[in-house]
């Protein structure tokens, strides 16, 4: 067995032994299938016009409407099954610019170091201080609500952390001995940044990746709560916009109050599991300590690579 | 790195992101498709005159950033005839004696006229036309536009007045920044050392259901948005205690001790929704911190003298995971502030973030511009204090 498959088959091993990061999975992608299959699932159409008896505002959930109905009389259950693909949308997009950025700034500002890198680095420190959500406030108060400008808006303002992060691996790789050689050979320093480094920044980004999708889950809902979403388009903070503003509360009406939160924390809380599960992995110095009952620690690492140490 | 060399760092750091944020603050509401003062202007219903005064008072007729085409105008010979239309040689409308001096200046395409207004002694225009370029010497202040009007009005304490409210915006904001100074702190220092304890026992039990236990919990917190565990709460709390507002309407009047315990009350579920959400995040660096901590040689070092758990925990672990705890608390201030937002509109609580909300649903933009500016301000200024605080807790900066 060569070393990169040890690797891997050690790798999988640590991932078998953290059902969080199962579970995280899972749960992510059965929210993926719900808002792709959102048009089959939900029982109604949440943006079909309908005319309501008053009886039907925020009627509680009975035999036809298993989640209850909302203000304006849409069936509660249609309406967080559609809500899930923006928040879907809006967190892989948003998040995939943000890696770009925050990846590009990040191997440019360790690799090339220098005037070029601090400038970059305290562009990244500025953009870090400035308070993220009011920022986004106010960017979407004057510019017009919009799905494409609230994922430009958190796509724009999430790269920093990633930009830091990559940055700070990326100063630890340019010293190694094989880009030193690359190097030495005469290959420039875009070759040398996608070809010798991008790779090996990729899973630390992948980690990162994950739990950025959450928090720019979070922040959509937190705009579409404040009134900034999309107003064509229904997402989990818009509905909780709504529930909030037309006495949700007063009317205990739990029905519409808890389904679209659960959705929320449901998504973020996958992404999460399988995000920080990602990062352990990635980062060994974790596993282990010295105040750590050392026999515990011996089985834990023979657990973890049992074909390493019989090979 | 000296003492010295470091504050200066952090000083025109924080200077130069504070410098930033103005120019953006300006900028941006500047560029406003529905900016108030120049609809205003363009409303066909107001008199000339009229125009020309809110044109004045936004500093509308200056250059946006810089003036290099002049501000004022001082009238040398002894006496200067302000003419409506010179090109047509209209009649005099006004005049100007020696030492006098006039505002705005533009220059006619020959170059041979300026055009000016004459201001009163109360401020107002008193006449607009055109005088000739020869008797008068022209004042460039490079200063004098609409950028530095701002920054000006700013310092004067002068933030513009709310639409909604017909009040001017830094009264509000001075009215209400204590209140969500109080939650805020209340919720931080609940969040940050339950999270450091819970965050040290994790790490400390390594391995043990107790770990993945707290864990589990900071994950949860972690992913919980802070608006909905606010709407949670309150739909739990209902009848129990007060789910809106600062105090019980009608008892300003009352004694000071009944009238902060309700404070105390109404403080309850806002503290509490911040102190779960931010709970989790601190936990999370605490245990890694502590994890990496223990895994250092000096704690083997220790281990090796025949310290104990405790004293190696509180002599070596905890010092040294208090500098990315001040880090992290900084570092994170900026989403704090956010939760706040979050927290007061869910809870009426009529502080800054509160405003802001009331201020986003009617578009009050002076407002809006107001509420973001203090925000950022703040948190640039806390990060500053966060980076002194440092200084004096990591060794490696030596002293000069």
């Amino acid at each position: 067995m060569n070393n990169t498959e040890v690797l891997r088959v050690y790798l999988w091993q640590i991932f078998l032994q953290r059902p969080l990061g199962i579970l995280g999975g899972g749960m992510l992608l059965l929210a993926a299938i719900v808002a792709i299959l959102a048009p089959t699932i939900a029982p109604y159409d949440p943006y079909a016009h309908i005319t309501i008896q008053p009886e039907e505002v925020m009627a509680p959930p009975g035999p036809g409407h298993l989640l209850g109905q909302d203000d304006a009389g849409r069936d509660v259950l249609s309406l967080l099954v559609y809500g899930a693909r923006v928040s879907l949308t809006v967190g892989f997009a948003a998040s995939l610019m943000s890696m770009f950025i925050g990846t590009t700034v990040g191997m440019v500002a360790g690799y090339f170091g220098g005037k070029i890198g601090n400038i970059l680095m305290r562009i990244t420190d500025g953009l870090m201080v400035i308070p993220n959500l009011p920022l986004m406030l106010v960017l979407i108060a004057v510019w017009g609500r919009g799905l494409w400008k609230i994922i430009l808006v958190i796509g724009l303002l999430g790269w920093t952390y990633t930009a830091r992060l990559v940055r700070s691996q990326v100063l630890s790789i340019k010293e190694r001995p094989y880009v030193l050689r690359a190097k030495a050979i005469g290959a420039s320093g875009l070759r040398i940044i996608v070809y010798h480094i991008f790779p090996q920044v990729v899973p630390l980004v992948l980690a990162e990746a994950v739990l950025d999708i959450s928090a720019s889950i979070l922040a959509e809902s937190s705009l579409s709560f404040l009134g900034l979403g999309d107003p064509m388009l229904v997402s989990w903070g818009s509905m909780l916009n709504f529930a909030f503003e037309r006495g949700a509360i007063s009317r205990g009406a739990w029905w519409y109050l808890l389904p679209p939160g659960l959705g929320i924390v449901w998504v973020t809380l996958g992404l999460i599991f399988l995000g920080n599960t990602l990062e352990e992995i990635i980062n060994p110095r974790l596993h282990t300590h010295h105040l750590f009952d050392p026999r515990r620690m011996v089985a834990l690492v023979a657990d973890a690579v049992p074909e390493a140490t019989t090979e | 790195m000296g003492r010295r060399e470091y504050l200066i760092r952090k000083l025109v750091f924080a200077i130069f992101t504070l410098a930033v944020m103005l120019v953006f603050n300006f900028t941006l509401f500047r560029i406003l498709p529905g900016d108030p003062a120049k609809l205003l202007v363009r409303d066909p219903r107001l008199s000339r005159e009229a125009q020309e005064r809110i044109r004045r008072n936004f500093g509308l007729d200056k250059p946006v950033w810089f003036n290099s085409e002049g501000s004022t105008v001082e009238v040398l010979v002894p006496s200067v005839a302000l003419l409506a239309e010179p090109l047509d040689s209209g009649e005099v409308v006004s005049q100007a004696v020696q030492g006098e001096r006039l505002d705005y200046v533009e220059r006619s395409a020959d170059g041979q006229w300026l055009s000016v207004l004459q201001i009163n002694a109360e401020g107002r225009i008193s006449a607009r036309g055109w005088v000739q370029a020869g008797g008068v010497r022209v004042h460039v202040s490079l200063f004098d536009s609409q950028f530095f009007a701002y920054l000006r009005n700013l310092l004067k304490g002068d933030m513009g007045v709310s639409f909604s409210l017909r009040r001017d915006v830094s009264e509000l904001l001075a009215d209400r920044i204590w209140r969500t100074v109080i939650l805020l702190l209340g919720g931080e220092i609940v969040a940050v050392v339950l999270g450091c304890v819970a965050g040290l026992l994790a790490a400390w039990r390594r391995g043990t259901r107790l770990e993945t236990g707290l864990l589990t919990l900071g994950l949860i917190s972690w992913a919980l948005p802070t608006f909905w565990l606010g709407l949670i709460l309150l739909i739990l709390a209902r009848g129990r205690l007060p789910i809106g507002g600062m105090v019980t309407a009608g008892l300003h009047h009352a004694g000071a001790l009944e009238y902060w315990l309700d404070v105390g009350k109404h403080l309850v579920l806002p503290t509490l929704t911040l102190a779960i959400v931010y709970l989790g995040e601190f936990m999370l660096i605490m245990r890694s911190s502590v994890l990496e901590i223990f895994a250092e040689d000096y704690i083997l070092v220790a281990k090796a003298k025949g310290l104990t758990t405790f004293q190696i925990i509180k002599d070596h672990a905890l010092k040294n995971a208090a500098l990315p705890m001040v880090t992290i608390v900084a570092l994170t201030l900026g989403y704090t502030v956010g939760g706040a937002i979050q927290v007061e509109t869910v809870f009426s609580w009529p502080g800054i973030g509160r405003l802001m909300y009331d201020a986003v649903t009617k578009r009050d933009y002076p407002v809006l511009q107001g509420t973001f500016l203090l925000l950022a301000l703040s948190v640039i200024l806390a990060n500053f204090l966060a980076d002194i605080l440092y200084l004096i807790l990591d060794p490696r900066v030596k002293p000069d």
